[in-house]
């Protein structure tokens, strides 16, 4: 064990991916001066031992144009043809420029070609919501993806998961989006240093709990167990926190299981509320198990509104502890303290 | 480079192959044998067995909508491609892909595409395979003139020129992208616009001719092969057919002149006449071979005819190579994955 970052961890993973199969490229742009601080080495200069480049070179680490698109297609032709590229689209937004490759070749290729095709690629970008980037770089469109069936769709919340899923993300035949929130690139906690693999559709239980059930998707977690701990603190109240950690394939039992024995549930994520994974999340719940629910599904989302500039209008934009709380004492019909 | 008998014969089977094949598609079409609808390559097999005929076993391509002649230039049995064309269980793609999708991966046809433009990059990522493993294959994109003018042609191209990719870019200049004449829509020579990227273009005026194909992509099949590069080649021809079979426009886009220009210019009666004239073969031979193209399509059929549908449970496999979405489906999902039963023909 050694206490690595959430952003440490990425990197780690990424190195004993690369160690381990040498089918394994990075591609994206700026990797190779390491801008984004998952293709470096222990010390800042290139010179410094581990560093990618130096260590793997520049066949296998290849920076890129801004082309988002031939990046995203030629990756998918690549994984096609015997590669495992690693895709680094730095910021989530960008995934815009690359949706017809995203949707039309990655997602369907293996499909519509009767399984000819095997698609096994990781296309790894940051959301930078919480950060005063504004519009252009704070999207959070993991749902989007999750709407387009052939893509397995990730969400990392903590240093050790982001280190387990993304291995288990390369090693998969198929395509996966790993949607990486800056908002915990520092968080720290003790992470093997041995190789392990976190599987792709296991929900985490993050706390047990009996009275309700919050289902709490990327930087809404750490949010979500603050806000138990005050319930449990001031109200004497039992939370149970689970994390999907993967959207797609999405655990649906763990979440049931969970709802069935407290009989409440809120969802808090950082994406918009129509059509959102706590929609979908939502209706699930209400066609499988409702007749287990004592109270109303709660969602805390962002609302459908863009994402202003100013540090005094984003703030509020995000589930955070206090509305987590707020909806889990509404749910279980405990009055707000003055 | 001189071609064998043998392998003369196999040019002007394979053009013949395409030939038959979309005129039998055509006609299944219009009888509502095939399902939807198929864009032929009718008028285009000397570009496009003069691309195919270039590459070798293990090199790949891409390709787009007008889509049967790239395989089978390619050397695909043509069962499995009738078979998919009318949706059936023995398909090359089980049903799945159809017309517009056809891919036969034994033969390195990485997929047709029914988005304008999009495999292009597909081809680039198969030629980055071959560098970074450092294989001896290279990748040919077939995209038309219409997809000439879309971004990620020039993404895939500068990618392919500054990493010094194994790769062809093949316009297919047909000179139309559905009703618009390409002049109407393109600024300048497609060809032209290699040098932009710092690497080769080719323009082959006469498209319809197979020897002027073969050899401007065979030279630049060599080159990607020694190393050297990728190459732009726009190969100027012609389709006889409607954009789509069945289709019926108000507005006749192309003259009566200019087809019957093009139509006096066939591909395959140049090709055969040259066989004669050229390289000693006889009329009794290619006649032959005319039957016997005819006799593969007539088997083809029959193999497709031949061939149930496919089952419902179909539609749900290969979205991934495991199978643990399945346990995510909803009940009414899970029942229709797990239902054996055919669809009625």
């Amino acid at each position: 064990m050694s206490v690595m970052s959430y952003l440490g961890a990425i990197g780690a993973a990424q190195r004993e991916a690369m160690d381990a199969d040498e089918r394994v490229i990075i591609i994206g742009e700026d990797v190779e001066a390491n801008v984004y601080g998952t293709t470096g080495g222990s010390g800042k200069s290139r010179a410094s031992e581990g560093d990618f480049t130096q260590k793997y070179g520049r066949n296998r680490i290849r920076n890129t144009p801004i082309s988002e698109e031939g990046i995203v297609g030629a990756a998918a032709g690549a994984a096609m043809t015997g590669l495992r590229p690693i895709v680094d689209l730095s910021y989530s937004s960008f995934l815009y420029m690359a949706m017809d490759q995203l949707v039309n070749q990655v997602a369907k290729n293996r499909y519509m070609f009767g399984g000819q095709a095997s698609m096994p690629v990781v296309f790894r970008s940051a959301m930078f919501y919480g950060l005063n980037t504004g519009a252009h770089h704070s999207d959070r469109p993991y749902p989007m993806f999750m709407n387009v069936p052939g893509l397995k769709i990730v969400a990392p919340a903590s240093p050790s998961d982001a280190k387990g899923l993304l291995r288990s993300a390369v090693d998969s035949d198929d395509p996966v989006l790993i949607f990486e929130a800056c908002l915990l690139w520092g968080s720290k906690e003790d992470v093997s240093e041995e190789e392990f693999w976190t599987p792709l559709g296991v929900a985490r239980t993050v706390q047990e709990g009996t009275d309700v059930t919050v289902v709490a998707i990327s930087s809404s977690v750490p949010e979500a167990l603050a806000a138990a701990r005050t319930l449990a603190e001031e109200e004497g109240v039992s939370v149970e926190v689970i994390d999907p950690r993967t959207l797609v394939p999405l655990d649906k039992e763990a979440i049931l299981k969970s709802v069935a024995k407290t009989g409440r549930l809120v969802i808090a994520e950082p994406a918009h509320r129509t059509c959102g994974a706590a929609a979908e999340i939502s209706a699930m719940v209400a066609e499988e198990v409702f007749d287990s629910l004592k109270a109303p599904i709660a969602r805390i989302t962002a609302p459908d509104m863009q994402i202003p500039f100013s540090p005094a209008l984003e703030k509020q934009m995000y589930p955070d502890r206090v509305k987590i709380a707020a909806a889990i004492r509404r749910t279980v019909g405990v009055a707000q303290r003055a | 480079m001189t071609l064998s008998h043998d392998e003369l014969l196999e040019v002007q089977r394979r053009m013949l192959r395409i030939r038959k094949f979309d005129e039998r598609a055509s006609k299944m079409v219009k009888r509502g044998h095939i399902p939807g609808t198929v864009h032929t390559s009718i008028g285009q097999e000397a570009q496009v067995v003069g691309a195919t005929f270039a590459l070798q076993d293990g090199d790949y391509m891409s390709g787009n909508h007008r889509s049967h002649g790239h395989p089978i230039g390619k050397g695909a049995p043509l069962g499995p491609l009738m078979a998919e064309l009318t949706g059936k269980a023995a398909g090359v793609c089980k049903g799945k892909g159809g017309s517009l999708h056809l891919a036969d991966f034994a033969v390195g046809s990485l997929g047709e595409s029914g988005i304008v433009g999009s495999s292009i990059p597909i081809a680039t990522g198969a030629a980055l395979s071959s560098k970074v493993l450092g294989r001896p294959t290279v990748a040919l994109a077939f995209f038309g003139d219409g997809a000439a003018n879309q971004g990620v042609l020039y993404e895939s191209m500068n990618m392919a020129g500054v990493w010094n990719l194994p790769m062809i870019f093949l316009c297919e200049n047909n000179q139309y992208a559905l009703s618009t004449p390409a002049h109407t829509v393109t600024s300048g020579v497609i060809a032209d616009r290699a040098a932009g990227f710092g690497i080769p273009g080719v323009r082959i005026e006469n498209g319809q001719d197979f020897f002027a194909v073969h050899d401007a992509v065979k030279s630049a099949v060599d080159r990607a092969r020694a190393g050297e590069g990728p190459t732009l080649i726009e190969v100027v021809t012609y389709r006889y057919n409607e954009h789509s079979e069945g289709l019926r426009l108000s507005v006749d886009y192309r003259n009566a002149e200019e087809k019957a220009e093009w139509l006096s210019r066939d591909p395959i009666v140049q090709f055969r006449e040259a066989l004669i004239a050229d390289h000693g073969f006889t009329a009794e031979e290619l006649d032959a071979l005319d039957a016997d193209v005819l006799r593969e399509v007539d088997e083809a059929v029959a193999f497709s005819d031949a061939s149930p549908f496919p089952e419902k449970s179909v539609a749900f496999d290969d979205l991934f190579t495991d199978t643990t979405y399945v346990e995510t489906l909803s009940r009414q999902e899970r029942a229709a994955f797990e239902q054996k039963e055919e669809v009625p023909a």
